[in-house]
């Protein structure tokens, strides 16, 4: 009963603005986890405290417990999942006395919540107008009259274009922003006092992200709403929060205002974590910690002098087409089974006539955003899709003509390898690792069983994974193990050129700094030539000689990456730079 | 071979990070105690099936007109049937026969069924719609009444039983395959298997069917039971074994007639072994699953 009518009580109490008290205090938190090793403490002795009207970012790597903590104060820990400690105080509210279905009332109406992919927040099966009356019938903002109304006044507020329209729309028929979009309606319909968000631009592209984030940082401060952003990037959290929490492997470790914690961060993982963030002016030993340094500058000089003296190319793309057909074209047995009549045979060209080189010894950066055409460019080089149209040279062989199914077996193959995007997907879950490092090495690498075996230890002290971990599975290795055991595998044949599939995409900043220069020793060692495919501008520089802009299917610009990067000629390249958020340093 | 020579030379590394497969068994056992009532059933049914013969108390033809119909007892402890014949010792004996059937129908449909519906979910195109068509003939039909139409044709044998229990198996194996290895085909593992040069054929034996296991097993296990019931009710309606060979659906058809007449235990002990071996492969489908998903073993 008490509950109830504090509850109650909480919209006047709101509207005299008791600006004393914090809206969201957290006290002491401790959260646990009972797992099949016992209990694991996820959260430890937290205290947070939102001010009315503040923005909070919570940075931390991943199994840091950011978004535990979130969830706890959400109340929506899974069932293994339980507080242990602590307190938490919504507008004086103690949380943990709440029932759950007052709890449920006031998830959506007081505070709510963003999610990291906005497909899977959203019921694919139903309009997005319709999923926004359905939180505004549920907690009976307005009548069912007016219900529509409201939802596309909504739609319109998170500036989404022909609201009316869109209203209609299911969310497969939206992009990615514009269903992040509707998810940040769902949360704001209600006018919640507190927003969280965790993570919601990972997957975005970065304009697409900073749209995002304008708009969440807009409306909050519109509408004077606090919001807790949880994320992985030190620079998104920098430029859009006042105030900046950094938690490490479940403990606060550093809580500062935004400005102060990046001019003189006084923990040393803070400081860990802001030097493995890539960003202008920075080489990339720069960014491993401090007692790592001292190669710095001769590895710096290895790599000019091999790009410079590599003047013939290796690999020559000229005039490269791949079309798809819009939808499936009918073969005739399909005519017959298929229930549909052929509505269209226009094609769309992913690829759109793209010509480049790479040279012996080069690194060349493919930089563009989702749909740019940069990863078909890269499996049609890789010979793993066939092209429709133009012509692929590799040390003199034109390897286009050879249709991909083929290509697997022929001795070209082990000149040509990768490293995946998805550490975790590109792995064979029933391998060990060894046994994932030593497939190609018994494909194509014709060695006897007994070499296989010391080759993938000499591989794996080459990328630095500890040979005990060469007999686990994929999930009992970390994310930045399984892209060793990925790199491994990519240099097991001694490749030419190795395509590098946003490779740290997956990864911690400080792992990726790890990654980013065991990619710089590897290549400096074997002389092999790198393909970098990126959406992020701030990591090809710090690896790339060259780079190549795509947008939509073309090469809009490309050309050395401090010149592309300090003088961009085509506008896209300029507004994919500015969108790229910059922690005031 | 390869594994085990990896595994030999690793000896020297340090601490072996998988733990046992019993060790496991027992976390999941402990975990959901009905996958141990399951596997201590299957284990009981495996035993019977195996010793059952040498361990009966009676002869399971031997009749005598003295003691027809008798109820349990000591000395028959399901009583007997019309002939005579101790029906404890004819369930026990059974269990072998059912047994047998349901595992090679299943074997084999496994083979046959799997394998299309791998190669049909990673080739897509021609070999997709040949054996999404054929599986969609089979699934026109009521199931069981194709299964008496291929035993009547092809004559009645305990081979043919096993047969038409396969073809009436195969659209769930086709299916279940089909969509597990459409999922992984362009998983990333798979390209770069083709990046270590796996032809397609090697990617589909050693890459992705391992991966599809898991749920195969928990089909295999489910199917088990439907190929016992789907046995048993050939047998029932006179299309399958012949008497007087102990079956448990010939003894649950025999069994039909008398109840009338108060024997009601000639149709009842066949019909509750029938129903705890069903009941017990579908409940182990569960704790396979569990067993040997590689995600579960941390």
């Amino acid at each position: 009963m008490d509950s109830r009518t504090d509850l109650m009580s909480l919209p006047a109490e709101t509207s005299e603005g008791t600006a004393s008290r914090p809206l969201l205090e957290v006290q002491d938190l401790t959260v646990e986890f009972a797992t099949r090793r016992g209990i694991v403490r996820a959260v430890q002795n937290v205290n947070i405290t939102v001010a009315k009207g503040e923005t909070l970012g919570i940075v931390g790597e991943s199994g840091s417990g950011k978004s535990v903590t979130s969830y706890a104060v959400m109340r929506i820990l899974d069932r293994a999942g339980r507080i242990a400690q602590g307190s938490i105080a919504f507008s004086g509210l103690d949380l943990q006395t709440v029932p759950e279905s007052e709890m449920r009332d006031m998830r959506g109406r007081e505070m709510s919540m963003i999610f990291q992919n906005p497909r899977a927040a959203l019921n694919p099966i139903r309009k997005v107008g319709r999923q926004i009356e359905d939180v505004l019938l549920q907690h009976a903002q307005v009548d069912s009259g007016a219900v529509s109304e409201r939802a596309i006044e909504t739609l319109e507020q998170v500036r989404i274009a022909r609201p009316r329209e869109r209203y209609h729309a299911y969310p497969f028929e939206l992009s990615g922003g514009m269903c992040q979009r509707v998810v940040i309606a769902l949360a704001l319909a209600c006018r919640p006092q507190l927003l969280i968000a965790d993570e919601p631009t990972t997957g975005l592209d970065v304009t697409t992200q900073k749209a995002v984030m304008d708009l969440v940082v807009e409306l909050t401060r519109e509408r004077g709403m606090s919001a807790i952003l949880i994320t992985h990037d030190l620079g998104l959290a920098a430029a859009y929060c006042d105030r900046v929490m950094v938690m490490e492997k479940g403990h606060v470790v550093e809580d500062a205002a935004s400005g102060t914690i990046f001019k003189n961060p006084s923990h040393a993982y803070t400081r860990k974590l802001m030097r493995a963030t890539p960003r202008p002016g920075v080489s990339l030993r720069g960014l491993l910690p401090e007692q790592e340094q001292p190669r710095a500058d001769q590895t710096k000089t290895v790599r000019r002098t091999s790009s410079s003296t590599a003047s013939d190319a290796l690999l020559v793309v000229e005039q490269l087409v791949k079309e798809y057909p819009r939808k499936d074209i009918p073969t005739s047995l399909g005519k017959i089974f298929s229930r549909k009549p052929p509505v269209e045979t226009e094609t769309f060209r992913a690829v759109d006539g793209i010509s480049f080189s790479i040279a012996h010894g080069e690194s060349v950066g493919l930089v563009g955003e989702s749909g740019c055409g940069k990863s078909t460019t890269s499996m049609m080089v890789m010979r793993l899709i066939d092209k429709t149209s133009g012509l692929i040279t590799f040390a003199g062989d034109d390897i286009g003509e050879i249709p991909a199914r083929s290509f697997a077996t022929l001795p070209s193959r082990k000149k040509i390898q990768m490293v995946f995007q998805d550490p975790t997907d590109s792995l064979n879950p029933r391998f060990t690792a060894a046994r994932a490092i030593a497939d190609p090495l018994l494909r194509l690498g014709g060695l006897g069983r007994g070499e296989v075996r010391s080759r993938c230890e000499e591989l794996a002290m080459q990328v630095g994974l500890p040979l005990e971990f060469l007999d686990r599975f994929p999930h009992q290795l970390s994310g930045g193990q399984k892209a060793r055991v990925g790199i491994a595998r990519a240099i097991a044949l001694k490749p030419d050129l190795v395509i590098l599939d946003e490779p740290t995409a997956a990864l911690d900043v400080s792992v990726q700094a790890v990654v980013l220069n065991l990619l710089q020793d590897l290549k400096d060692s074997l002389g092999m030539s790198y393909l970098f495919v990126s959406h992020d501008l701030n990591v090809v520089r710090l690896l790339c000689d060259r780079v190549i802009v795509m947008q939509t299917g073309k090469i809009v610009e490309q050309g050395p990456t401090e010149r592309v990067m300090e003088a961009p000629e085509a506008s896209y390249t300029r507004d994919l730079l500015a969108a790229i958020p910059h922690p005031p340093l | 071979m390869t594994e085990t020579t990896l595994n030999a030379s690793a000896a020297t590394a340090l601490k072996p990070a998988r733990n046992s497969i019993f060790s496991h068994a027992k976390y999941v056992i402990a975990e959901n105690p009905v996958t141990g009532m399951a596997f201590a059933l299957f284990a009981l049914i495996a035993l019977a099936a195996l010793i059952g013969p040498y361990i009966v108390p009676h002869d399971p033809l031997a009749s005598g007109t003295a003691a027809s119909l008798k109820p349990p007892s000591f000395a028959h402890w399901f009583g007997t049937d019309q002939l005579g014949r101790d029906i404890f010792s004819r369930v026990v004996v059974a269990t072998r026969l059912d047994f047998i059937i349901a595992l090679a129908s299943v074997a084999l449909v496994f083979v046959a069924g799997g394998f299309a519906g791998i190669a049909a979910g990673f080739f897509g195109g021609w070999t997709d719609r040949i054996v999404g068509r054929i599986s969609d003939t089979i699934m026109a039909f009521p199931l069981f009444v194709l299964a008496m139409g291929i035993v009547a044709a092809l004559g009645n044998t305990v081979t043919n039983i096993v047969i038409a229990t396969a073809i009436i198996n195969f659209p769930l194996y086709v299916r279940v395959a089909r969509a597990e290895a459409n999922v992984r085909r362009d998983a990333g593992f798979v390209q770069a298997a083709r990046l270590s040069g796996n032809g397609d054929f090697r990617i589909l034996l050693i890459h992705i069917l391992p991966n599809i296991m898991p749920i195969m097993m928990v089909q295999i296990s489910l199917t088990m039971g439907y190929a016992i019931l789907n046995a048993a009710g050939l047998s029932f309606i006179g299309l399958g074994v012949k008497p007087p060979t102990p079956e448990w659906g010939i003894m649950v058809a025999e069994g039909a007639a008398n109840i009338i007449s108060g024997e009601w235990w000639m149709a009842l002990f066949p019909g509750a072994a029938l129903m705890i071996a069903v009941f017990c492969f579908n409940l182990l489908g569960d704790g396979l699953r569990d067993l040997v998903d590689p995600q579960r073993r941390t």
